[in-house]
């Protein structure tokens, strides 16, 4: 049983945030949930805020929609000032390193980790930090399986990339392990 | 029985999916978002299935093209958005005064004019009935999950077919753009309807125009198969020739809408949920029904006597249970994200029986469970 999980992706256009969502909504399908993906982002192609959604129960799913994340990841400031109000109380917050976070917040959890520096210099692709951060999603939330995970990473992305993609996947899983937990529990 | 295929599936991707299980083998259009992936999946699949995608020079050429396509036999369909679906409206009238199948499908987005492109609206709900210039017939449908954009494409194909008409598949980028699972039915649990065809025999003396005794919709050759018979967006005879004759004008027109009008409990499609003790209820239709059915279950759990009507079919509008529904529920609230066009058509059909009110939302964003919750307690 999986009570309704709200997630949030946000950044800038490019950075594979809808596909990140999409391989997340997939995941939990093959857990036997139901998983709704839906997405907002500007006419132009690349930069602008981009952010995808899923939310994730066991039950039927009405409102499409994220109204108060349960867990919201940011990888550009524009991104964490535009969306860090919608944050459930008792949510998680996943930002990247280069954010400048707001400590009077007062935010159950964040967690900040070197998510796009990971992806370009350890993986070797700034183009996977969208995988880098499903994977560290999946170790803090549970909200899917890692096996379902790893199959839906491998059914989504494009041919010949499975390899570079899994990779970014276990250094996700890796990040979770590290102590890049600026605050702890607040409340 | 087979089992079930379950997949997570984008709106725009059930439609073209369901426009394969109802037999397209025709697309052509030009491409607009939030409608593009119905062009780019057609692009992909149908070469695939033996039929044919063309790209066209702009949306004009896209129903035009669609319009010669079905007159050659094809099932065939085009996908627009606001801007496109303007462009488009003169030819919708071209097919249902002509009699051509086909399926035009509308993503909407807000507008007016190029408007908000990647943001949900239901502003052409008006459009859609009213779009193009003199009376005609309509039928559009409005899905409310991935599943029912599967489900109501081939339903579109199946009432174009039946009734040699053109049908609106009314989308909004909500449910276009969303991905849910589905659960894909088996070929054999779907039913398929084709346009009833002329015999051989009947070729020499074939009139595209006329009915069989007793019937509306007339049998329709295809074109290359050697029944000859003449298009126009005139006033025809029933060999399809252009007319002033007042009774033959007049006498046209009365079937064409009398198809739709004589046939409305077939048409007309709907669901009802927490209706036994309601006194008061949501009316909602695409993508805003799935906040209106998330709030009234709040509003149930803090005693709210609230019942839900989803409307899948919006043209013909359900004149006659609404009626019925007035007789019981006195207040109806009708949110949708436009500044109130369905609700008229709702205040029309209850004249004074019932309170109707109106939650209407333009910008850009779609209308959320607690909104519609609010403006219950607010009525109630």
């Amino acid at each position: 049983m999986v009570s309704r999980k709200e997630i949030r992706l946000s950044g800038s256009g490019g950075q594979g945030l809808i596909l990140g969502g999409i391989i997340l909504a997939e995941a939990a399908i093959l857990d036997g949930n139901n998983a709704v993906q839906s997405q907002s982002y500007g006419p132009e192609a690349r930069g602008g805020a981009s952010k995808a959604e899923v939310i994730v129960s066991s039950k039927a799913i009405d409102y499409p929609k994220v109204e108060k994340a349960d867990v919201l990841l940011a990888l550009t400031q524009i991104a964490y000032n535009k969306y860090i109000n919608t944050l459930d109380s008792n949510g998680i917050l996943i930002i990247d390193s280069t954010i400048e976070h707001d400590h009077n917040r007062n935010i159950h959890k964040v967690i900040q980790a070197p998510i796009l520096s990971i992806a370009s210099n350890k993986v070797g692709r700034a183009m996977v930090a969208n995988i880098v951060a499903i994977g560290l999603i999946q170790q803090l939330t549970n909200v899917v399986t890692k096996n379902s995970l790893e199959t839906a990473v491998l059914n989504r992305v494009p041919k010949g990339t499975e390899k570079l993609n899994k990779s970014a996947l276990l250094e996700g899983y890796q990040l979770a392990k590290n102590k890049y937990y600026l605050e702890a529990a607040s409340v | 029985m087979n089992k079930r295929q379950i997949k997570l599936m984008q709106g725009n991707e059930a439609c073209v999916e369901g426009a394969l299980a109802a037999g397209i083998k025709f697309y052509a259009g030009y491409p607009i978002t939030p409608s593009t992936e119905i062009a780019e999946l057609c692009a992909e699949k149908l070469p695939q299935v033996g039929g044919k995608f063309i790209q066209m020079e702009d949306e004009i050429a896209g129903i035009a093209a669609t319009i010669g396509g079905s007159l050659t036999g094809l099932k065939s369909m085009t996908a627009t958005s606001g801007p496109g679906f303007s462009l488009k409206q003169e030819n919708i009238g071209y097919a249902a005064l002509a009699e051509i199948p086909c399926v035009i499908v509308n993503v909407q987005r807000a507008g007016p004019s190029t408007g908000l492109p990647t943001a949900p609206s239901q502003g052409d709900i008006m459009q859609a009935k009213w779009g193009t210039h003199g009376d005609h017939p309509v039928i559009a449908l409005s899905p409310t999950s991935v599943r029912e954009t599967y489900d109501l494409t081939i339903k579109a194909f199946n009432f174009s077919e039946k009734y040699r008409t053109p049908v609106i598949l009314l989308l909004d980028e909500i449910i276009g753009h969303m991905r849910e699972k589905v659960e894909i039915p088996n070929s054999d649990e779907i039913e398929i309807i084709d346009r009833l065809k002329p015999s051989v025999e009947d070729a020499d003396e074939y009139m595209a125009y006329k009915p069989k005794k007793g019937e509306l919709v007339p049998p329709m050759a295809a074109f290359g198969e050697g029944f000859n018979f003449h298009v126009t967006g005139l006033m025809h005879d029933d060999f399809g020739f252009p007319t002033n004759d007042a009774n033959i004008s007049d006498q046209l027109l009365r079937r064409i809408m009398k198809k739709i009008d004589n046939n409305v409990n077939d048409i007309t499609m709907y669901e009802e949920e927490f209706m036994e003790d309601a006194e008061f209820l949501v009316l909602a239709y695409g993508g805003t029904y799935r906040s209106a059915r998330s709030a009234v279950k709040k509003a149930r759990l803090l005693g709210y006597k609230v019942g839900l009507f989803k409307a899948l079919t919006i043209w013909p509008f359900p004149e006659k249970r609404i009626r019925e529904i007035s007789n019981k529920i006195k207040k109806i609230l009708v949110p949708e994200m436009n500044l109130g066009q369905y609700v008229l058509e709702v205040e029309r059909v209850v004249k004074n029986e019932s309170e109707v009110h109106h939650l209407g939302k333009v910008n850009g964003e779609a209308i959320t469970p607690e909104e519609i919750l609010s403006k219950i307690r607010e009525v109630l």
